[in-house]
């Protein structure tokens, strides 16, 4: 009974993770869109994180140079992030996939201690204890702890102290070894985390358990007690005070040890979730001694108490037991015909409970946003309309089993719900690219006819330029003045190389001075070419400069438009088949989906029905018991009146026996009243059935 | 009765005793059924991450196309004394986003995570963005600061971080980040 307890500690440790505090503040972000997954992830929100995840890493590794995409930096933490976030969002097969890789692909020592780690905690939700072990295995010493803070897991990233690493491997493999039956390996695990406070309590629970099992029962109790009597002002960890306060003295009380079995009792605080057991327990101890009086106190509190509950309906029936010990039959009779009523009114609720949830109303109260608004589910499902009864329900909806199916119930209604979005938005999609089509296909090819035509003149500018810059990169190597000659310049020029052709041709025809004014006028020109070169090539040169900041704007302008013509035409063009293959893919899902959800929708609601029936069989057979004890208290309350009158009669009896002794005769009286009255009695089940049968049930659960 | 009247149609009741506990067990939940289906529940859940991963890649490449697209993004640093209530953009005097947060939205700013406030689409050039917080500290003071920033928008995607920070409450500020 002690043991069965463990996997609900264990299961505490595998959602440390998640609450795990602090932040990113130390790290440098280097892309944004990593920075968008971890929003993401911090939320909770898994589904979404894992979906933008996969795409920054898939369009990573599209790149031709990935090296050179900001993502590159957070890559190590991508790949790790992965498989964690896999963990989170349940998906236990693929991330213990992702982290075996990370494991064999050859990374640091930090990283692979910490994916060992990870992959260990898969195992163990896994309930793979043996592997759970081996994996830890796997991790080996970090001389630097550094490592820790800067590498690859959400939870450093999220601020886990190193320090926590340690301890965390250290408690994971003690409940591997509870869980593979190797308690003295657990004993010593747990006992070098005995001073632990991120783990206090849990540590010595699990301590005084494996010990208890390893054949140390005294020590073990000892460390028990120890828990047992510590302050705490954590709920959880008062509550797993509470717990094994409990389950001391149910050990007591079945050793017959029924004074340290009420110490233990008395332990336990009257308003925690124990309460109502230890209130049972404490009643029967009292019992057990004999003393029913001191029985009635913890019962009478039990008593008021929700009539839903386990141990308040089994005092129903102890209370008028009790009394009748104590000789007050007609209280008792009373009493087990008040525990009569309420038994038909739970059967009523259970049979109305039963009844709602094969009407589909419970799956539907389960995924209810209003339920699921906070961490109290539970409670918040009770308030809701036509939801069934969850007081009956509640230790089945807290197991391990119903938790993980109703968790799945709840991605499978999300995954739904992100399909639905998807096929709507396919339509969508489908219109746009029909409207994009009708507008752009008329235009494009007017838009292409004006292009084609720009496009043959920008070309020539183009090449004029090169041809430019070529001859003035030649001019630097061989000066050649009269390529910087203006236009005037080259126009005189001509003309005087035409009066020099007359001038040779017919130099009858021109005079001397003319002659010599040609001679001048040519070498003034040929002069200012030649004395102004040097300028005139700088100034080139500038004038390139400025056509190449004009050249590289029409480079642009040119490449964006090349850009925006393309992508006018990507915006329809090619998107028919995808759409199409996708559209028959969502629905693949959708059908795989819908068939799944309703199996796990079933599998829910046959747990419950399960419980509420057992609950219901058990109290029938309360409403069975108490219907006999009535009987028989009716029986007790007659025997006793019947008694008294019997005593009655007999005194007279002898007193007229007296009388005719002395002389005086009476008519003989009627004294078969009690053979009748016995012969005409029910076979009635004797009242310390009830206790015999409350106490194995008792101590059953 | 019942037994007589299979005894009469000759219905072996080793056979129907056998079918009668066959249907209690069908009603009973095996750790088995759980395991398998939590199986096939994690090969959906592989499915539709698979298909939500490429669609999202078609969603991005149909409706912002890489020249014309812009994104911003919002961060959180500072002072933990600071409660981000909303937020609001507007992009060449235009209100393209607004936000309210909820608890656990200013948890994952602080811890680190960076919102996408608005993805859009916009033209190459210059484009006037202004940025607004309405915020309060735990002591109830309310606070609202504005800041403006001109996009410059080239050929590629474009990305603006929009920074709030301070050393106090009263302090916090706007600032951009052009990556």
């Amino acid at each position: 009974m002690l043991y069965r307890s463990i996997t609900l500690l264990s299961a505490l440790f595998c959602s440390l993770s998640v609450f795990a505090a602090s932040g990113l503040k130390d790290v440098a972000l280097r892309d944004l869109y990593f920075g968008e997954v971890l929003y993401y992830a911090y939320q909770g929100l898994h589904f979404d994180a894992l979906a933008r995840l996969d795409v920054e890493l898939t369009q990573y590794y599209e790149l031709d140079e990935s090296e050179l995409d900001s993502f590159h930096h957070h890559l190590g933490h991508a790949e790790f992030s992965t498989g964690d976030l896999e963990l989170q969002y349940r998906m236990s097969q693929r991330a213990g996939r992702a982290i075996q890789a990370v494991l064999g692909s050859g990374v640091d020592l930090a990283t692979r201690n910490q994916a060992a780690l990870a992959l260990a905690r898969v195992f163990y939700k896994k309930n793979d204890a043996q592997n759970t072990l081996y994996a830890l295995q796997l991790i080996r010493e970090e001389p630097s702890q550094l490592h820790y803070q800067e590498k690859y897991s959400l939870e450093v990233l999220r601020g886990r102290e190193p320090e926590f690493f340690k301890t965390d491997v250290a408690y994971l493999k003690a409940l591997a070894q509870i869980d593979v039956g190797q308690f003295s390996a657990a004993v010593t695990s747990l006992d070098i985390l005995r001073d632990e406070q991120n783990l206090k309590g849990y540590v010595l629970y699990n301590l005084g358990i494996a010990l208890i099992q390893s054949g140390h029962e005294q020590q073990g109790l000892v460390v028990l007690d120890e828990l047992g009597g510590m302050t705490f002002s954590d709920t959880g960890l008062l509550a797993l005070k509470d717990k094994t306060n409990l389950k001391l003295a149910y050990r007591y009380m079945d050793a017959d040890d029924a004074i340290r079995a009420q110490t233990y009792f008395e332990r336990v605080r009257l308003d925690g979730p124990y309460s109502n057991r230890a209130l049972l327990g404490a009643g029967w101890v009292a019992v057990s001694q004999g003393r029913y009086d001191r029985a009635l106190v913890p019962w009478s509190i039990l008593h008021e108490r929700a009539e839903t509950n386990y141990s308040v309906q089994e005092v129903l029936m102890a209370v008028p037991y009790a009394y009748g010990k104590l000789k007050a039959h007609g209280k008792a009779a009373n009493l087990y015909d008040h525990a009569m009523d309420v038994f038909a009114e739970e059967i009523g609720s259970l049979d109305d409970s039963i009844k709602t949830i094969r009407q589909g109303q419970f799956l539907a109260a389960l995924l209810d946003e209003e339920a699921d608004k906070d961490d109290n589910w539970v409670v918040n499902l009770r308030d809701l309309p036509d939801a069934p009864e969850t007081r009956y329900i509640l230790e089945l909806m807290a197991s391990h089993d119903f938790q993980q199916s109703y968790k799945n119930y709840q991605d499978l209604a999300g995954l739904r719900h992100h399909l639905d979005r998807w096929l709507a938005d396919l339509s969508v999609y489908e219109e746009m690219i029909d409207i994009r089509r009708a507008y752009q296909q008329p235009l494009l090819p007017v838009v292409e006819e004006q292009f084609k035509k720009l496009d043959t003149r920008i070309r020539l500018r183009l090449e004029q330029r090169d041809k430019l810059a070529n001859k003035l990169k030649n001019m630097l190597i061989s000066p050649r003045p009269e390529y910087l000659a203006t236009s005037s310049e080259r126009q005189a020029l001509n003309t005087i190389v035409s009066l020099e052709g007359v001038i040779a041709t017919q130099p009858q025809a021109v005079d001397a001075e003319s002659i010599s004014r040609v001679k001048r006028l040519r070498g003034v020109l040929l002069w200012r070419i030649r004395t102004e070169y040097d300028q005139r090539l700088t100034d080139a040169y500038n004038n390139l400069a400025s056509l190449d900041v004009i050249i590289k704007e029409l480079k642009q302008r040119y490449n964006s438009f090349i850009r925006t013509r393309q992508a006018a035409t990507q915006s329809y063009e090619g998107y028919t088949i995808p759409i199409r293959q996708y559209r028959t893919r969502l629905f693949a899902v959708q059908r795989k989906l819908k068939g799944v959800m309703a199996k796990q929708g079933r599998l829910l609601e046959t747990m419950a029905i399960n419980e509420l029936d057992r609950r219901r069989k058990y109290l029938e057979d309360y409403q069975i018991k108490a219907r006999f004890a009535l009987a028989e208290s009716y029986d007790r309350a007659t025997k006793s009146q019947l008694d008294e009158e019997i005593e009655k009669q007999r005194q007279k009896h002898e007193a007229q026996k007296k009388a005719e002794s002395e002389g005086f005769v009476d008519q003989p009286g009627n004294d078969g009243s009690l053979d009748k009255n016995n012969q005409t009695r029910p076979d009635v089940v004797p009242v310390d059935s009830v206790s015999q049968l409350s106490k194995a049930s008792l101590q059953n659960r | 009765m019942l037994i007589q009247y299979l005894v009469r149609l000759r219905i072996p009741i080793v056979f129907f005793i056998g079918f009668l506990s066959l249907s209690i067990q069908a009603a009973e939940v095996t750790k088995e059924q759980i395991k398998g289906l939590d199986e096939q529940v994690q090969d959906i859940k592989k499915d539709v991450l698979a298909l939500t991963s490429e669609l999202t890649r078609l969603e991005e490449k149909l409706l912002f196309p890489s020249n014309t697209q812009v994104s911003l993004f919002v961060s959180l640093s500072g002072d933990d004394d600071f409660v981000l209530d909303s937020m609001q953009i507007k992009l060449d005097n235009k209100v393209i986003a607004q936000h309210l947060y909820t608890f656990k939205e200013i948890e994952a700013l602080r811890s680190g995570g960076v919102q996408r406030i608005y993805t859009g689409n916009i033209k190459t050039g210059d484009h006037a963005l202004v940025a607004s917080f309405i915020g309060r500290a735990k002591s109830g003071d309310a606070y609202q600061r504005s800041e403006n920033f001109t996009v410059s928008k080239v050929v590629g995607p474009k990305f603006v971080e929009i920074q709030i920070t301070g050393s106090s409450a009263s302090d916090q500020k706007v600032t951009f980040k052009d990556w």
